[in-house]
């Protein structure tokens, strides 16, 4: 049997108004970031969908270079200095989708962004410093092409992206750059920037563990043609072997042939004996020659444990992205479409939300009234929560989310209809209207929580199984299911059964929605004085010896009857 | 509205009865000739896919002061394929080409601009790859069949498998009109509408489960008595919920329809109005199929059990009885047989019954005796007031 009905409904209103209280508060806290994010069909910007596909064909793409392809991607995207960039991943494996949103810029900027491989360069290290950056008052005093240089790369990677020096020739302005470089920065160490190969560079480690100082480089990343992770032939410890074309393998010769024969670095000598690989300005790896390299192959050892040399080959072989990425959609929205759209959206919105309003107190009255203020408390809730999720797990709100809290609307007012004829119901059948709130009540739970979990269902299915706009779509449409259900739970039965307990309602008003006598039940005063109860048993009595003066099947009914009273 | 509360009342106590179970021909047949607009449509028209679907460019200028002609050379030169432009009310031209690369997009989307004097970046670009809509669809079906899984399972349990059967029927008849609709007047097909499509799955079988509560609540141990059948028993509760159901799909609708005013006067095509316009189409067809499809085709699966073919048996000659018994002693007038006898018209005709049917007083009591679960609150309650 159902439990029973909520016999005190001030505390469950009590419940909603606490919980109410605290997700304002900590959504609205001062000094945090209460907006609610909005996507960039409602803002402008731009949105580009890529596609990952394994690099040798047939293979799987793994979750860890899925991962390793957003790091990459989010270090540029960062780089443009754009609040609220975002890079996202959607499905898993070889069907996953990476969705590049940057508000407020145009196609061709991101695109150009997203779509780039990143530049791999080989260069001789010219010497090798601590991470800390040295006086930077020395730096000032020396300007030159060096410094002008350095401006001009700061600026072109945005706040974000790391930092660099470069310069056409060594001189002591340059080094005096270099010097002030901050490689215990983490932006610096994130790269993002990338280097112009023909020219002089200072940049840090990716572990920001070093400083480099590099000449111009001797190889690009694209002479590799392909680098992998092994064992060593000890079996001891991993080394990463490269191949290079032809054009490579000849540079190579001719690098390692001199780089072999300089000192060691760390010495202070200038040049010393290693070479840098860079990644988009950063030092990824900066192994030393032990020998002349001749054949076009070569082997990087080092305390590689297999994470790191399978990162290392990684970065060889594709540049920098495990994967390649097709671009599959590109969506650029200008800020005035944009904003129209929420408009539009939010005046739909409100045009909804008052005609619905409008027919519940027509239709039901005081009773109306309730449903309009349950609407209203929905709303709010809507909005409270849409600023909770946009805070912690990064929801932003976009013109299909809309539609579906548009739609939600009536899909709430469903329930509360469902609630009411429900204990409209109730009242025909001569209950009073303190019986019929929570009886009816029972009753419509039961209806509602199964019809909103096909709703939940819907919704879940949808968000994990579906790309791009449907998945927006989805999770607000989950939402709004939750919270019909914890309005109906909290606020409209708990107020509709506070309300019975007025006169005014109980007096079966015209007005209240609820008179008995328009619904065709037993008259108000009857019912509060129980008469109806009566009545009905003796209905109910004289059905069943009905049933029996018939036939042998009427007795069934009649002890069917009996057994359940 | 005092009319509706009245006649909502008058339903209830199965004063006022439409038959809804036992015309179940007339209805059916009804769908079939919509389904088969629907289907027809579908086979001969097709659906009008957006560029989101089978790839392409689009690219969306406001106030544009070129005219089409202009729009098209320019697009036409450059990528070499046909192009299709359209203006909306709200004076955006919509330019449509074939799938192109980003480059090229950036490249036209400057071309456009220079010819209709806006500025490149207050152009709304899309473009999509041609494989990235098959894989959007095949996800989108991949989700909808776990979802009709799920939803199989779900209402089996709760319910029993015939009412799955039957929310199911009802949905897909749902989902081939709306989709029928958008084949029949070549509208066009967006991820938008995908979701429009979505909903009414939700939203459909939302309005069968609410009917199907009241099914299941009405005909719980309705084998146990002789009074009336499983189809009048379900007819009686799609009367009880029709006027619940007019109502949710009033206020469903009133939202969508808000959509739809803004979306066509402020905004011409787009997202919004995609998706109103499905869900209009589904939600009108979902409250028709709750009441008019779900419940007798539920009734007609339900007529196969072997225990409701007993009860149809015993109804039908309890009710020859009863009518012999009214002959024999005249027209007492008390009794119930010669009620139902009186206003029959209005009473629930069982499809498998010959005889009188059940009177509405008779379905009444017999509703009122089933719910035992009313003695208990009212005890507790008079309990109370000592």
């Amino acid at each position: 049997m159902a439990p029973p009905a909520t016999s005190k409904p001030g505390r469950s209103l009590i419940a909603l108004i606490v919980l109410l209280i605290g997700g304002v508060v900590w959504a609205f806290w001062p000094g945090t970031d209460s907006s609610v994010r909005l996507g960039l069909d409602l803002q402008g910007g731009t949105q580009v969908i890529l596609v990952p596909q394994p690099v040798v064909e047939g293979t799987q793409i793994t979750d860890e270079q899925l991962a390793q392809t957003v790091e990459i991607i989010r270090a540029r995207v960062d780089g443009l200095g754009v609040a609220e960039a975002e890079v996202t991943t959607q499905g898993s494996g070889n069907s996953a989708a990476i969705v590049v949103s940057v508000p407020g810029l145009g196609q061709d900027r991101v695109v150009e962004l997203v779509q780039r491989t990143a530049l791999l360069n080989f260069r001789p290290v010219w010497n090798v410093l601590s991470p800390f950056p040295i006086d930077p008052a020395d730096a000032d005093a020396a300007d030159g092409d060096a410094a002008e240089s350095a401006d001009e790369s700061a600026s072109d990677g945005g706040a974000q992206s790391a930092e660099i020096v470069q310069a056409p020739d060594y001189s002591p302005e340059f080094q005096a750059e270099v010097d002030a470089l901050d490689c215990i920065d983490p932006v610096n160490l994130a790269g993002g920037t990338p280097d112009d190969p023909t020219e002089w560079l200072g940049a840090c480690d990716q572990s920001g563990g070093q400083k480099y100082v590099m000449e111009p480089a001797f190889i690009e990343g694209v002479s590799v043609t392909d680098a992998n992770a092994q064992l060593t032939q000890q079996g001891i410890g991993w080394v990463v072997t490269l191949e290079f074309d032809s054009e490579g393998a000849g540079a190579l010769a001719e690098a390692s042939t001199e780089l072999s024969a300089l000192p060691e670095c760390g010495s202070g000598a200038t040049p010393c004996n290693a070479f840098a690989i860079v990644l988009d300005g950063v030092v990824v790896s900066a192994p030393r020659f032990n020998e002349p390299i001749l054949g076009g192959q070569a082997q990087i050892e080092g305390d590689f444990n297999v994470e790191e040399a399978r990162d290392l080959a990684n970065v060889l072989k594709y540049g920098a992205l495990p994967v390649t990425l097709d671009v599959v959609d590109i969506t650029s929205v200008s800020a005035t479409v944009g904003g129209d759209q929420l408009r539009a959206g939010i005046i739909a919105g409100l045009i909804g939300l008052a005609l619905v309003s409008i027919y519940l107190l027509l239709y039901y009255r005081v009773l109306g009234l309730v449903a309009v203020m349950s609407l209203a408390v929905a709303g709010g809730l809507l909005y409270l929560f849409v600023v909770i999720f946009s805070k912690t797990i990064g929801l932003t709100l976009t013109l299909a989310g809309v539609a579906g809290a548009i739609v939600a609307v009536g899909i709430t007012a469903d329930s509360f209809i469902v609630y009411f004829e429900r204990m409209r119901d109730e009242l025909r059948d001569g209950r009073s209207l303190r019986q019929a709130c929570d009886s009816g009540w029972v009753r419509a739970r039961r209806t509602l929580l199964a019809a909103d979990f096909v709703t939940l269902l819907a919704a879940v299915v949808l968000y994990f199984l579906s790309i791009g706009s449907v998945r927006g779509f989805a999770f607000i449409l989950g939402l709004t299911t939750v919270i019909d259900l914890i309005i109906a739970f909290w606020f409209t039965h708990p107020v509709v059964v506070l309300m019975g307990r007025r006169k005014f309602m109980q007096g079966g008003s015209k007005w209240s929605g609820l008179d008995p006598e328009r619904l065709g039940g037993h008259s108000a005063l009857d019912t509060l004085a129980g008469q109806s109860r009566r009545k009905r048993r003796d209905d109910y009595q004289s059905s069943t010896a009905d049933d029996t003066a018939g036939d042998t099947a009427g007795d069934t009914a009649g002890d069917a009857a009996e057994v359940r009273s | 509205m005092s009319s509706i509360t009245n006649i909502g009342q008058r339903l209830y106590r199965g004063e006022v009865s439409y038959d809804f179970v036992g015309r179940w021909k007339r209805w059916y047949i009804f769908s079939a000739i919509i389904l088969l607009v629907a289907v027809g449509s579908l086979a001969f028209r097709g659906l009008n896919l957006g560029i989101e679907f089978r790839g392409g460019a689009d690219f969306a200028i406001p106030n544009a002061t070129c005219s089409v002609s202009e729009a098209r050379e320019v697009a036409e030169a450059e990528t070499g394929g046909q192009t299709i432009v359209t203006v909306a009310s709200s004076g955006t031209m919509r330019v449509q080409t074939i799938p192109l690369t980003s480059a090229e997009s950036i490249e036209l989307s400057e071309s456009l601009g220079g010819v209709c004097g806006v500025a490149a970046s207050e152009i709304t670009v899309q473009v999509v790859g041609p494989t990235w809509g098959a894989e959007i669809s095949s996800k989108a079906l991949q989700g909808l069949v776990i979802f009709l899984v799920l939803v199989t399972i779900f209402l089996s349990i709760y319910f029993e498998w015939r009412m799955a059967i039957g929310a199911l029927v009802a949905l897909a008849h749902d989902l081939v009109i709306t989709v029928g609709i958008y084949a029949l007047f070549g509208l066009e097909v967006t991820p938008a509408t995908a979701i429009g499509v979505l909903t009414i799955l939700a939203y459909s079988l939302y309005d069968t489960v609410v009917v199907y509560d009241k099914v299941k609540e009405n005909t719980r141990g309705i084998a146990g008595q002789s009074v009336m059948t499983y189809d009048e028993a379900a007819n009686l509760a799609v009367n009880q919920t029709v006027v619940r159901s007019i109502n949710t799909s009033l206020t469903s609708l009133l939202p969508v329809l808000a959509i739809i005013i803004v979306g066509a006067g402020l905004l011409g095509a787009g997202t919004l109005l995609d998706l109103a316009v499905a869900l209009a189409v589904g939600m009108a067809a979902g409250t028709y199929s709750s009441i008019f499809i779900a419940t007798p085709v539920l009734a007609q699966l339900k007529r196969q059990q072997p225990e409701m073919k007993a009860l149809g048996a015993r109804v039908q000659a309890r009710r020859k009885q009863a009518a012999k018994a009214t002959a024999t002693a005249g027209d007492s007038g008390g009794d119930s047989a010669g009620d139902s006898a009186g206003d029959g018209s209005g009473a629930a005709a069982g499809a498998t019954t010959t005889a009188s049917p059940a009177s509405p007083e008779e379905l009444r009591k017999l509703a009122r005796v089933q719910s035992g679960e009313r003695h208990q609150p009212k005890r507790k309650s008079r309990r109370k007031r000592r």
